[in-house]
């Protein structure tokens, strides 16, 4: 499988006025074409900031210090979205990679009906297609040519096949700006508002949305939390995307919605075959969704592997803890000694020492590096370095 | 000790914050000392009273004798501006106190209870908006006769209302708050949980608003006393001294600013006054409410 | 087993005021007849997912808010209880039976009388971070329900509040800090030792976890099962996680619409659902173990609003098991073998 996303090393701190924050420390992380990536983790580890880096959305007092993110376009080649200028990264953020949050309430602005929100993003992204299709439709018109109302209209169509074609050959041509700018002559371009609709019916279709039409004139506050969040999603799709970044999607709902809503991200995933980062502090729905499973703790990554042997076989102190308190049914509770360590004063070395039962002395010494110890199974731990290397826990 | 960090912090970024301390500060010591800075002439008793020397009309420029001149009817102007410093203060304090007590106590019963008693209160200070601030201010003056607490009684029922409506604004969102439900179950009475959990929450926003509005306060009655309502003649407040000037804000032909003292002296003062305290009231508001958020 | 806390058709409805004359157009029907029963040293969880009245169920047993109709009764004999019911059905407008109401049944109380019942009945907030006053020191919100009812004074009060905080696994060093300054966990040990502070019989916890992490509600929970054995609480866990419910609870009642559609052994109602609903909340449940895939139901559409309740059975327009009576008459609470209850026609085998 084709790697999608490398992030090597990314460190993003927070210099705040009671010091600095690192929010992020020496992140590696990779995705694959076509999988569902889970990160766990528990408050404060850092899970979301991994995916705000990825779209370069951390903003100040949060600088992404260093770190490279390796992105593998749609032509194939290979480049560090963190060195990308802004107008470069707002090309790739909702097209090709684009994000569903977890409030889908505060996703959706309240004032704009459904369907402007999702034509938004495909007229940004796609508009050369839509321009293409809208001259389509204006040329077949032009040449049904009958009646005297045809002809009266003619000119205001020819004007509107010359915009829509200089659309579909420049989508950042000047002329159609200018037009959109202008009132009332503004309104030659509704067919592309149009053809965005038409796109938009489907995309809430896909999402399992009955009578599409009537949803697309609604506002958010007429529907509740689950549609939106098909919304969101359906938002979040329109531009064939290449990653799926979901943050805590179904944290905010009901568990029988939360089961729709799983099941319809894994029929999109086996239609449309987008890769997802699915980020959720739930180990359970974790183990539903993902193909493949990092762990994460206070910035950095401490485990990473398949989805069976993060759960059934599980190497870091911490993830051993971390199963052990999840509530199964018919199985004995057992919680985790201390606390999450304060980011103003974090523990010197491996993070977790203070909280794990077998601290050596190079655990307070030096940070472990996330190391391939089985096939495909990364552990960050300095149990499993130097002799212990090679051997299965 | 947070707190502090936070505060000289936010000082750093934001100077103007500290030019409003410094100038209240300058403010006050001059109120503390001004028995020192201008003292009272023998045998007079009332220290309120500016001095006078002579009976002429016509100003006198700045002087060894009269460090700022002497405005219309030969009152001494240093007199006048320093002790009308404890004048402000006191007007400003006394009446702003009085709104808070009146506005709080009205707002938070109106706010807490909801209902009638909301409407009726809420009728009540609307009745108070009805009125231009100033004309009301007047009428009330005239109506009580000359003094300086007619001015501040009259300037505190102009003020009370928008204080009352502004915490009860704030204390509905309150009540609804979880540890405010919390500490009814508890088996609180309404008066505990008013007291030591929806005031102390929702009260700072009003001290914000109070301390920008001390300045609003003193050009209240400033301008009661320009107009001559209010304080007797010859006290010691600025208002007064401006209405003095009055007749000489355009000098003689030949110079028009001869008599400039007479108006920018006090005007000065009062300038500076109002604006200390509204960077105070600037930086305050910036200073509570982000770290608020930031909690 | 003693039963300790009972509630007979317990009704709890919100008017809705339309128009310009706030006319009562229709009630918010949260809890809307429920009959139930926790026994002395229970663990009780209430499962059911949002809209279903649960936290409003919680709040009316312990009277924060006022049930519209219904019997509430702490600790009272079986014998008064029958009383009552005895003179609701044959004379119910007799002064004898507003009397025993007025002593007995919590549902009356009122006053001085409310206030004394609140040292017995406590309830712990959902979210750690708005139910502690962030301007009130620990100290003084742990010394608050003292003051209230006069209980200690000086220096028993004081040693009282560092026992109780003690007791939740805090320091006593930690007593003038504010709010801000603990983590979500801690907080809700403060909220948690605020409810034990005045002793109580019968503590209500509203999700008292599902704002903290998973290893922080490992910890809360082994907390509360030390803090119920220690001393002899009783709990009544409101929570719409099957899992932590099937894990600590005695006993479970699941809520649908305002009404409880089934009731007994988690293990029982993990395993065995009766109840389409229940059912559908097992099946939809994710477990953390990749291996086991649980069933292809998903339940479709949506909860309907407690305004307007379909009638007959609520949950007959999302019910694959539907007939024409579950569209007209409401099914019963019946008891099956042992603690087991199912308010279904047809209930799965």
């Amino acid at each position: 499988m084709q790697k999608l996303v490398e992030m090597k090393g990314v460190t993003v701190n927070f210099y705040t006025y009671e010091g600095v924050v690192q929010a992020l420390n020496n992140l590696d992380l990779d995705i694959y074409q076509g999988e569902t990536l889970g990160l766990v983790g528990e408050t404060g580890c850092g899970k979301t900031m991994a995916a705000l880096a990825i779209l370069r959305l951390i903003i100040p007092p949060g600088k992404i210090d260093s770190g490279k993110i390796d992105y593998c376009t749609v032509g194939g080649q290979t480049i560090d979205l963190l060195s990308l200028t802004e107008n470069e990264i707002r090309d790739i953020r909702g097209s090709q990679i684009s994000m569903v949050f977890q409030e889908p309430s505060a996703a959706l602005n309240p004032v704009y009906t459904i369907g402007d929100q999702i034509t938004e993003t495909i007229i940004l992204h796609r508009n050369r297609e839509l321009a293409r299709n809208a001259q389509a439709k204006v040329d077949k018109l032009l040449a049904e040519d009958n009646n005297r109302l045809s002809i009266l209209i003619r000119p205001l169509r020819l004007i509107q096949k010359s915009i829509y074609s200089t659309i579909a050959n420049d989508p950042f041509a000047f002329a159609p700006k200018l037009v959109g700018r202008i009132p009332i002559v503004r309104r030659l371009l509704w067919r592309i508002d149009d053809e965005a609709l038409l796109i938009a019916s489907s995309l809430l279709k896909e999402v399992e949305i009955a009578d599409p039409s009537r949803v697309l004139k609604q506002h958010p506050h007429q529907m509740s939390g689950g549609m939106k969040q098909r919304v969101v999603i359906a938002m979040a799709l329109a531009c064939c995307t290449r990653l799926l970044i979901a943050d805590e999607p179904t944290t905010s709902l009901d568990v029988t919605i939360q089961a729709q809503i799983l099941e319809l991200i894994k029929k999109l995933k086996r239609e449309i075959q987008t890769s997802i980062l699915y980020i959720t502090h739930d180990l359970a729905v974790a183990a539903e969704i993902c193909d493949r499973v990092g762990v994460m703790y206070s910035g950095s990554i401490c485990e990473l592997a398949e989805v069976t042997e993060v759960y059934q076989k599980p190497l870091h102190p911490y993830t051993k803890a971390l199963m052990a308190a999840v509530p199964k049914p018919g199985k004995e509770l057992s919680a985790i000694s201390g606390f999450v360590p304060d980011p103003l004063n974090l523990p010197p070395g491996c993070r977790f020492h203070p909280r794990c039962d077998a601290a050596k002395k190079v655990c307070r010494e030096k940070q472990p590096a996330l190391i391939e110890i089985n096939p495909k199974h990364f552990v960050a731990c300095h149990l499993f370095t130097g002799d212990e290397l090679g051997k299965t826990s | 000790m947070k707190g502090l960090k936070f505060f000289f912090f936010h000082m750093r970024k934001n100077p103007l914050s500290i030019a409003g301390l410094v100038l209240i500060t300058i403010f006050a010591i001059i109120a503390v000392f001004a028995p020192l800075i201008a003292p009272t002439p023998e045998g007079q008793f009332n220290s309120y009273l500016i001095p006078r020397d002579g009976y002429s009309q016509t100003p006198k420029p700045p002087s060894d004798e009269h460090i700022f001149g002497t405005t219309q009817g030969q009152y001494d102007i240093f007199y006048g501006v320093i002790w009308g410093t404890r004048t402000a203060f006191q007007i400003g304090i006394i009446v702003m106190g009085a709104v808070l007590l009146i506005g709080i106590f009205l707002g938070s019963i109106a706010g807490y209870f909801g209902g009638i008693v909301d409407e009726i209160i809420m009728r009540i200070t609307d009745i108070f908006l009805a009125f231009p601030p100033l004309i009301l201010a007047m009428a009330v003056t005239v109506a009580l006769g000359p003094g300086i607490q007619s001015v501040m009684t009259a300037i505190i029922i102009v003020s009370w209302p928008s204080y009352a409506r502004v915490i009860r604004g704030d204390i509905l969102a309150i009540r609804e708050e979880d540890y405010v439900e919390a500490s009814r179950s508890v088996g609180s009475s309404h008066l505990r949980v008013i007291l030591r959990h929806v005031l102390p929450n929702s009260i700072y926003p009003i001290f914000i608003m109070a301390s920008l509005d001390i300045g609003a306060v003193v050009l209240t009655a400033a301008a009661l006393s320009f107009l001559g309502l209010g304080v007797p003649e010859g006290y010691a407040d600025w208002g007064q001294m401006i209405s003095f000037a009055r007749n000489w804000i355009v000098g003689t032909p030949s110079n028009a600013f001869a008599y400039w003292h007479t108006v920018w002296i006090p005007g000065l003062f009062i300038f500076f006054f109002v604006m200390g305290w509204n960077l105070l009231g600037d930086s305050l508001r910036d200073i509570l409410d982000p770290r608020l958020a930031r909690r | 087993m003693e039963k300790l806390v009972e509630i007979r058709d317990l009704k709890t409805l919100f008017p809705i005021l339309r128009g310009l004359f706030r006319q009562h157009v229709g009630d918010v029907r949260a809890v809307d007849g429920i009959t139930l029963s926790i026994e002395s040293k229970q663990w009780m969880g209430l499962v059911g997912e949002s809209g279903c009245g649960k936290t409003t169920l919680g709040k009316t047993i312990l009277r924060i808010l006022k049930p519209t109709s219904g019997h509430i009764y702490l600790d009272i004999s079986t014998q008064i209880k029958e009383e009552i019911d005895e003179l609701e059905k044959t004379k119910p407008n007799s002064k004898a039976y507003k009397e025993i109401r007025a002593k007995y049944d919590l549902a009356t109380f009122a006053g001085n009388k409310l206030k004394n019942l609140r040292k017995k009945m406590q309830l712990v907030y959902q979210d750690p971070f708005t139910s502690l006053d962030p301007r009130m020191k620990i100290k003084d919100t742990l010394l608050e329900p003292i003051a209230v009812h006069g209980l200690l004074k000086g220096q028993a009060a004081k040693e009282r509040v560092g026992e109780v905080m003690e007791m939740v696994g805090l320091s006593q060093k930690q007593l003038p800090r504010y709010p801000h300054q603990f983590s979500g966990g801690q907080r809700q040990r403060i909220a948690i030792a605020r409810a034990l502070v005045t002793n109580p019989q019968f503590v209500v916890f509203d999700e008292p976890t599902s704002a903290l992490d998973v290893s922080v509600q490992a910890q809360i929970l082994i907390l509360l099962e030390k803090l119920k054995q220690e001393h002899n609480l009783t709990y009544l866990y409101i929570t719409h996680d099957l899992s932590v419910a099937e894990t600590v609870c005695d006993s479970i009642a699941v809520m649908y619409l305002g009404k409880i559609v089934e009731m007994g052994n988690p293990s029982d109602i993990f395993k065995k659902p009766r109840h389409p609903y229940s059912r559908a909340l097992v099946l939809s449940t994710p477990i953390a173990d990749p291996t086991r895939k649980r069933g292809r139901l998903v339940l479709p559409g949506e909860v309907p609003s407690p305004a307007n309740p379909p009638p007959g059975c609520r949950f007959h327009p999302r019910c694959d098991r539907a007939t024409d009576e579950c569209k007209t008459d409401e099914p019963p609470l019946l008891s099956e073998e042992g603690l087991r209850r199912v308010a279904c026609f047809h209930p799965v085998e």
